[in-house]
């Protein structure tokens, strides 16, 4: 019973919503059933799983170049005292920059396509990402660094069998809150640096004939995926050997 | 009893540790502190030594420099007559703070500093430790699941495993409740007697300095010099209650400034 109750309630939020709209109809905003209505025209078509893929395809390289970069050289930065030294000032600078505002010059340099929009989401995941591996390096207790060297390691099996299984917690939760931010620039990019997508799909819809029941409905398979990456991302620190670094006490 | 006395009563071929003329300035945004003052040390092979001294001295700061994690200002520390250039398995630091890794089980924590052993070798001494620190039926463990205790017992275990002939331990069991202190004492001194290991025991607890210890180093407050080195001629196991552990302990608070009533 407990378990239902989330169920329940969006169900008595849905009714709600379906009420107000049917009882003010002036206002331009489908019903819960016009939007089941729009997802199936979408589905019918072929749209949305098409759309749904390029989307994911655009997240994944971009997520994953940064991923790819931004930590092995944060793990480096965050080592070396004097590179973080060199090389603060200029991360702050880019990173309050919204990936947003690299649209003009990303369309300048990868044209309309799916390159500016992987530009852009590598962008707005990168800094965010080279930050948590900077920060998880110098948060590592040097009592643990200690202990490495006291039992003899080289330098790389340090880097392996100490350094690494510190910071994987610290880069997951980076990881996990990064994928969420990927997620939110490619629905921009799309709307103006490509024309497939989900959030193509949105810009498309009002433009071509102001079928907001498809805007409201990709608005909800947006929602629906984000949900399903993040808690894909949260299954990871059940790991048991990642688990240490939540617990409370 | 002076400094130069003791030493000169040791035997200089069981001389495993010897500290001279030890000198430790830290500089920090320009202002220089002296932290140890010319401190000379030896330690047998096989002994067990306390420094004890009052809070903030620079004990943690001695035994890093034992370790090797700490090069010295001048002066320098030799063991078996090669100086101390860096840490080594062969003396293994047991931490202040909890420093077993949590991301390993217990038998990962154990067989952590045995990775050139083959692997049947590694595991029989793995279960050798958990066995001899009891901490059976937990291999599977992580830290997390384990009491305060029982991690110190894993982290003196992984300190044995990689069977060093020095152990450094430093303020081992300061987090600890004090009945699980007790019983940690006894179960060191008894691995220490089966094992013969030379150990240098860092600790703020007078009476856990004389419970324990051959010689009680007795450094002053910073910049620190050895105030007095007290040999404690009570065999094992001691009694804790008789008049000469007690004509010790005092000597000792006394040495450290503090008075024997509260």
């Amino acid at each position: 019973m407990v378990r239902l109750r989330p169920i329940v309630f969006i169900a008595v939020l849905l009714v709600a919503w379906q009420v107000a709209v049917s009882r003010h109809p002036a206002y331009i905003l489908p019903g819960p059933w016009g939007v089941v209505g729009g997802m199936a025209d979408l589905v019918r078509h072929g749209f949305l799983f098409k759309y749904v893929v390029a989307s994911l395809f655009r997240v994944t390289w971009g997520f994953s170049l940064a991923t790819l970069l931004a930590i092995p050289l944060g793990l480096t930065i965050g080592w070396y005292r004097r590179a973080q030294m060199a090389l603060n000032p200029l991360v702050q600078v880019f990173r309050p920059i919204s990936p947003l505002a690299w649209i003009p010059l990303a369309i300048l340099w990868f044209g309309v396509g799916d390159a500016s929009s992987i530009f852009l989401i590598f962008l707005g995941c990168f800094f965010p990402l080279l930050l948590t591996s900077i920060n998880a390096v110098r948060n590592i207790p040097s009592v643990y660094i200690n202990a490495g060297r006291n039992f003899g390691l080289r330098p790389a099996e340090l880097v392996y069998r100490v350094l690494y299984p510190a910071v994987v917690p610290q880069l997951l939760v980076g990881l996990r809150i990064t994928l969420g931010v990927a997620w939110l620039v490619v629905v921009a990019a799309e709307m103006i640096a490509v024309d497939s997508g989900l959030g193509f799909l949105i810009v498309d819809a009002r433009n071509a004939g102001n079928r907001y029941d498809l805007v409201v409905a990709g608005m909800v398979i947006i929602g629906l995926i984000g949900l399903l990456l993040d808690t894909a991302m949260r299954s990871l620190e059940k790991v048991r050997s990642f688990r240490w670094a939540y617990s409370e006490d | 009893m002076t400094t130069s006395e003791t030493i000169s009563a040791l035997p200089a071929a069981g001389t495993k540790l010897k500290v001279e003329n030890l000198n430790i300035v830290f500089t920090r945004d320009g202002k220089t502190t002296p932290v140890l003052q010319d401190i000379n040390l030896v330690v047998s092979g096989g002994e067990f030594v306390c420094v004890v001294g009052p809070s903030g001295c620079g004990k943690s700061t001695l035994l890093n420099v034992m370790g090797g994690f700490l090069s010295p200002t001048s002066g320098s520390v030799k063991i078996d007559g090669e100086v101390v250039r860096g840490p080594d398995p062969r003396r293994v630091f047991v931490f202040q703070e909890r420093g077993v890794f949590p991301w390993l089980t217990v038998e990962g924590n154990i067989g952590f500093g045995l990775f050139k052993l083959p692997a049947a070798e590694r595991k029989q001494r793995v279960a050798h430790y958990i066995k001899m620190v009891g901490l059976e039926g937990f291999e599977e463990s992580y830290p997390a699941e384990l009491s305060g205790g029982m991690k110190q017992r894993l982290e003196v275990a992984r300190a044995l495993a990689v069977n060093p002939d020095m152990l450094y331990l430093d303020e081992p069991f300061g987090a600890l409740d004090s009945i699980t202190r007790h019983i940690m004492r006894g179960e060191l001194l008894s691995i220490w007697e089966a094992e013969r290991k030379t150990i240098v025991f860092v600790t703020h607890d007078i009476d856990e300095a004389v419970q324990m210890a051959d010689r009680v180093v007795v450094l002053s407050a910073r910049p620190a010099v050895v105030q007095e080195i007290v040999n404690i001629d009570i065999p094992h196991p001691r009694d804790i209650s008789s008049s000469r552990y007690l004509e010790l302990r005092d000597g000792i608070l006394q040495q450290i400034g503090l008075a024997c009533k509260i």
